[in-house]
């Protein structure tokens, strides 16, 4: 997941990332394919040089060495103005079009089955960077007919509607990238479909993780293997206590 | 779409009732330092509406935290915005035999700890639904501090239409009368206190913070009283030689506390990194209650002070290695 998830930053690309998966990918596509990758941090840390990964958004990690420390407002109104390509999110349930769910399991909004945080910066960042990317293991949990609540908006009901809601046009969910595929939205019903499997896995398996039906692109892709160089340097550089790999 | 979220507003974007209130607020350059326990005393009464400055974990004002605990203030709202071990602390008021502390949150990220995991405490307190819930984003409360900071009622956004978040905040959609576009907008918020822990500042209040300032330029703006804590306190001279330095002016100041170690387990830029031993602890030891009870009372409701607290999870000897954490990363 997480050398799919780096190869899809290109170099001098923005990208805000969270702790855990997304930085690791964010920093091993810096120390491979992108060495001009911008990474901002919803707290405030712009430009660090990572020594190892933050444990939290707002951690002095986060512009060790870095080129700014400054506010929240002033990432969220970077990515307002357009500045920023790509955000990385996660969350406890994904929909066909890629709305995602953070903040409550259950049908109950006072009484919920469990509470989860809520938005944090998650409906913000969807809302205003260019590109979404998901990271999310693959299971039918997660990938859900129905939110129990959206908490950031993906394609929210289909084609048109996010510019209809007043979000900025022409951003949205890109890339969703799990334990068994890559996934991306069809262009014309803004539905998720296979773009390539990893190694091993076929499109039954993947479909029957998944409650929604998925579509396929044509032709199909298999996810590249991570590389040996690629696994080196995540072992040794990015996370060389093994708080994100092996887990 | 409806006009306006369904969600409660817990404090008015009055402005002109803003104002009064800052025209009466004392401005001289008086001596504000105190103890944490008269600040408190003081400044938070039962009922105020609350927000913590920093980062949940980071740069938090642990000692106010704390204080606010331990005198047992009830019924406060809470600004949830990227709260994280300062809600977790705040939780520490419900539902353990001492009234209710916390009554209304707006939310933005609550009950979480990011990576580290969810705390069972404060999810009990939050899924028995004796607390009341208004649903933001991270931006769109430091927007509403923001709006409040520049004393105007509201302010727009292009971020969260279309969700349930907008469905279960406050916020309303308008259409800008110079493009036609649907915009969100959100109410200010003017806290009645705030807490927020700097590096430095002087006797009257002008502070000084390193590293990421998260929303706390606005907040300490918005805030209708605000309590400082520091980790040293310098001359008004130095504060002189570096103006360009001062995060936060003495005008919106009413108490300043020097509390070293006061982020403490949390994490402050520069001096020490965050205590993740102890916030696993916390967390791990939060899903047996009565030992979460005892916890929390051998740590908060049994000591006299922030200091007590620091000697009783390490003391310097922890303060030197968390230092050198901070200051050697790699």
């Amino acid at each position: 997941m997480i050398c799919a998830a780096a190869s899809a930053l290109e170099d001098g690309a923005m990208v805000v990332v969270g702790t855990g998966a997304p930085c690791a990918a964010a920093m091993l596509a810096q120390k491979t394919t992108a060495p001009n990758l911008t990474l901002m941090f919803e707290a405030g840390g712009v430009g660090p040089r990572l020594p190892r990964m933050p444990i939290s958004v707002g951690d002095s990690r986060t512009f060790y060495e870095g080129l700014m420390a400054t506010s929240m407002s002033d990432i969220m109104e970077t990515c307002q103005r357009g500045i920023v390509d790509y955000t990385f999110l996660g969350g406890a349930q994904i929909d066909a079009y890629g709305n995602l769910n953070s903040t409550m399991i259950g049908d109950d909004f006072q009484h919920p089955k469990v509470r989860l945080p809520g938005s944090g910066g998650a409906s913000d960042l969807g809302s205003l960077c260019w590109r979404v990317l998901v990271i999310t293991p693959h299971d039918r949990r997660r990938f859900v007919e129905k939110l129990d609540f959206v908490t950031t908006p993906g394609y929210l009901d289909g084609p048109g509607a996010r510019e209809a809601a007043g979000l900025p046009p022409g951003s949205g969910p890109y890339k969703v990238i799990t334990s068994l595929a890559v996934l991306g939205f069809n262009d014309t019903t803004k539905r998720m479909q296979i773009e390539s499997l990893h190694p091993g896995v076929t499109v039954e398996q993947v479909q029957a993780e998944t409650e929604f039906e998925l579509g396929c692109c044509s032709p199909l892709g298999v996810t590249a293997e991570p590389t040996t160089e690629q696994l080196e340097i995540l072992r040794r550089e990015v996370d060389p206590h093994g708080y994100i790999i092996g887990r | 779409m409806s006009m306006r979220g369904k969600g409660p507003l817990f404090a008015e974007p009055d402005c002109d009732a803003a104002r009064q209130w800052f025209r009466d607020k004392p401005k001289q350059m008086s001596d504000k330092v105190m103890s944490v326990e008269e600040a408190v005393r003081r400044f938070v009464a039962d009922g105020d509406y609350l927000a913590s400055g920093g980062f949940g974990g980071d740069r938090i004002a642990t000692a106010l935290l704390h204080e606010i605990v331990r005198q047992q203030r009830q019924g406060l709202s809470f600004a949830g915005h990227t709260a994280t071990h300062d809600f977790q602390l705040l939780c520490a008021g419900n539902d353990t035999g001492r009234g209710q502390l916390l009554k209304r949150v707006d939310v933005a990220y609550i009950v979480g700890l990011e990576a580290r995991g969810l705390s069972p405490h404060a999810r009990r307190v939050v899924e028995s639904g004796q607390v009341e819930l208004c649903e933001w984003t991270n931006y769109t409360l430091a927007l509403r501090f923001q709006a409040a900071s520049m004393g105007v009622p509201f302010l727009p956004v292009r971020g969260f239409a279309g969700t349930d978040t907008f469905k279960y905040s406050a916020a309303a959609r308008v259409t800008c009368p110079y493009t036609n576009q649907e915009l969100t907008v959100v109410p200010a918020l003017w806290p009645d206190v705030a807490v927020i822990h700097v590096h430095e500042a002087d006797r009257f209040g002008n502070c000084r913070i390193r590293g990421t300032s998260v929303s706390d330029w606005h907040l300490a703006r918005a805030a209708k009283k605000l309590i400082v804590s520091c980790e040293r306190l310098i001359s008004n001279d130095d504060i002189r030689r570096d103006p360009t330095a001062t995060a936060i002016p003495f005008y919106c100041v009413d108490a300043v506390c020097h509390v070293p170690c006061g982020s403490y387990p949390g994490n402050m830029p520069y001096e020490y990194f965050s205590d993740e031993e102890h916030l696993r602890e916390w967390l791990t030891i939060e899903k047996d209650f009565d030992a979460y009870l005892a916890f929390i009372d051998r740590l908060i409701f049994s000591t006299t002070n922030f200091e007590e607290y620091l000697e009783r999870c390490g003391g310097a000897a922890r303060m030197a290695e968390l230092r050198k954490q901070e200051l050697e990363p790699r």
